[in-house]
């Protein structure tokens, strides 16, 4: 599916002169209710760890985007601030009962300022430049921190990293952060804060500066704007946020290591943000749904989860450019101007073979990895709850016919959804252009 | 006072000296037009007074005090403003949140990230404004990068004149344009620039002839002639330069 470039009727309302806005008040409701209920659905341990890892990248991942999708900076070193904020905020939980007293709620305020004390000094260099001087500059920032993270091993924890006890200091209304519930309100509480303050950055005077930056930089510099200032103030911001998220990490796992600091996080956090969508505020809020699901559920199922999160990445820049959200846009859009009964049975016909493909590739690269990887455990492996013995050739065979019978399906259908795609879609932008000229 | 003087002002690329000693004085409130033959070094000259490049010898004076090594923002807060040849939009934005962001450093917002920008009803009112006298009412929320040819010249103006710059700088207002539109651009900007002081570079004579008070004539890098339409028609070594044999 290709997104054609569109004018997002949602956004622009929101660029009036209003100065209350209901609709959106009700967006932030449904958001704490969806917070506060998420638990009684996922009441599990093992989910609710998981829901926790979601509050915390998708903190990291809005605060990204507040560099990539909002300011056009590429950063390739974001996990620094994320990661430095965490060491600090570890640090001051294991000094709490020596004489400084932190509240373990308030321990996150210790990894944003942290951050945006990184953010103040490491963001005079980068923001210096923009473009891919700005991407290549954190890149070799981040190589730095991490080798300073080895280098100093009494701060960093060396190879280990560094450990702590959330339960600190006297439990207020009998909350000790021992629980992972309890954890799990924290996090969702400064979920909520962030997500709040972040979006609220989005509706300021900078805020607009910075997306005129992102779109024409020399402009910006002839209408009274120092745009090195811009990026500047906004990487300050960002790495609040992401010391944030850092902290809250930190209280999670409960250990920090020279990996929280290290160009692999931060090249991860990319990943997600660009899979779920750059060009919309809640995109980096899928993206971290999406890697959660890749990085911690999958890989308790396959050893195979990196290549297909690879796969995945490729297929999202291949097909949605703008990720999952703007695709998630793009379709509501189709449904509100009530065009969606034209695309389903087109959709549905290419979504079959697409599955039955993905379903094929999985089995193929199952035995793949089987093969090589584990053949000492013998040759018979589990894929989809059934035994498959890869020494013998119906396996093979039954995922080469399923790949090229879905491939060539798809070869098929594919064309008649894309010219009814692309039909609808111009026929909705005639429909917007003749709304407002 | 001279809302613009330069006095002797020189540019090199490596060894070629665009600019080669110009030297103009536009008084407050006036229209003047800077012409010359392809290669004169017009836009070279829009860049060094708005700093976008800086110059290699001469002094560039806004209002009295000296712009020379300045960078285009600072040249833009002490109250000068440029349009651009090709235009120079925020394509994804809409036509309102270019006027908007343009008129926000001059009302005083600034850096700010504490105030909500759907609350500044100064800004909103000062865009709405401007978006009213270059007339795209009807494509208020179209992002600038759909608009057509001409409404985008129209925006580059708005722009331009949005933040409230006492010194306007149009580079070739209506190049590309049909008569019809150049027409409606001269009355746009004579409207716009009432009170301002005007400085623009245009091919199109019927344009220059029509708007100017006064105009330049660049050759080869220098202000070889600068006087009334009627004084430049009539100067034979203009005549011999740029505007061909009567």
């Amino acid at each position: 599916m290709k997104p054609t470039h569109i004018a997002n009727p949602r956004r622009h309302r929101t660029l009036t002169y209003a100065p209350l806005n209901l609709s959106r008040y009700l967006v932030w409701t449904c958001f704490a209710l969806v917070l506060l209920a998420a638990p009684l659905v996922f009441s599990k341990g093992a989910a609710l760890s998981i829901l926790c890892v979601v509050g915390t990248v998708t903190i990291l991942g809005l605060s990204y985007n507040m560099l990539l999708g909002q300011g056009g900076m590429l950063s390739f070193g974001h996990a620094v601030y994320s990661g430095l904020g965490a060491f600090f905020a570890i640090h001051t939980m294991n000094q709490v009962g020596t004489g400084i007293h932190v509240p373990t709620s308030l321990i996150p305020l210790v990894g944003g300022v942290a951050g945006m004390f990184f953010g103040v000094l490491f963001g005079y260099v980068t923001t210096k430049k923009s473009g891919t001087t700005f991407a290549m500059i954190t890149l070799g920032l981040v190589e730095l921190v991490f080798a300073a993270s080895l280098m100093f091993p009494g701060f960093f924890g060396g190879e280990g990293g560094v450990t702590t006890n959330r339960v600190i200091g006297q439990p207020f209304l009998g909350i000790t952060f021992g629980p992972q519930i309890e954890v799990y309100y924290l996090i969702a509480a400064w979920l909520f804060a962030s997500t709040v303050a972040m979006f609220a950055f989005t509706q300021t005077p900078l805020g607009r500066i910075l997306n005129a930056v992102r779109d024409n930089p020399e402009r910006v510099e002839f209408i009274g704007y120092d745009t090195q200032w811009v990026r500047y103030l906004t990487l300050i911001l960002s790495a609040f946020f992401a010391g944030v998220s850092g902290a809250l990490g930190a209280i999670n796992f409960e250990i920090v290591s020279a990996e929280n600091v290290s160009a692999i996080r931060s090249g991860a956090i990319l990943l997600f943000v660009f899979i779920g969508g750059i060009g919309f505020f809640f995109g980096p809020l899928v993206g971290a749904v999406v890697g959660v699901f890749f990085t911690v559920m999958l890989s308790e199922y396959t050893a195979a989860w990196q290549l297909y999160l690879g796969l995945f990445f490729i297929a999202v820049v291949r097909f949605a450019p703008g990720g999952l959200s703007s695709l998630l846009m793009l379709l509501l859009r189709v449904a509100k101007f009530g065009k969606f009964s034209r695309l389903w049975k087109p959709l549905l016909a290419v979504a079959i073979p697409a599955v039955f493909g993905v379903l094929g590739l999985v089995f193929g690269t199952e035995l793949l990895y089987h093969l090589t990887l584990e053949s000492a455990n013998g040759s018979v492996t589990r894929v989809f709850g059934m035994q498959f013995d890869t020494h013998t050739v119906t396996p093979w065979l039954a995922a080469t016919v399923v790949m090229l019978a879905a491939y060539a399906s798809y070869r098929r259908t594919q064309p008649v959804y894309m010219a009814e795609w692309d039909e609808v879609n111009a026929e909705i932008v005639a429909h917007l252009k003749r709304g407002t000229a | 006072m001279n809302a613009l003087e330069l006095k002797d002002v020189r540019k090199s690329f490596g060894k070629s000296e665009i600019i080669r000693g110009a030297s103009l004085a536009v008084a407050k409130g006036e229209r003047c037009a800077i012409i010359g033959p392809n290669g004169a070094g017009k836009s070279t000259l829009f860049n060094l007074v708005s700093g976008r490049f800086p110059a290699t010898g001469g002094d560039i004076c806004l209002n009295g005090r000296s712009v020379a090594g300045l960078r285009p923002f600072e040249i833009n807060r002490l109250g000068l403003a440029r349009s651009f040849q090709i235009s120079n939009l925020f394509e994804k934005l809409s036509v309102i949140e270019n006027l908007r962001c343009a008129v926000l450093y001059s009302l005083g917002y600034k850096y700010s990230f504490w105030q909500r920008l759907g609350g500044l009803r100064d800004a909103h009112e000062r865009a709405l404004q401007v978006l009213e006298e270059i007339g795209l009412q009807r494509q208020r929320d179209v992002p600038a990068g759909v608009l057509t040819y001409a409404e985008q010249r129209a925006l580059e103006i708005g722009i331009t004149i949005a933040g409230g710059a006492s010194v306007i700088l149009l580079d070739e207002p209506t190049a590309g344009m049909s008569r019809s539109e150049s027409d409606a651009a001269v009355e746009l900007i004579r409207k716009v620039t009432v009170g301002k002081t005007l400085i623009m570079v245009e091919h199109d004579m019927s344009v220059v002839f029509g708007l100017a008070d006064r105009i330049a004539v660049l050759v080869y890098g220098e202000v070889i002639a600068c006087d009334t339409p009627a004084n430049i028609r009539a100067n034979s070594a203009v005549q011999a330069a740029y505007l061909g044999e009567p």
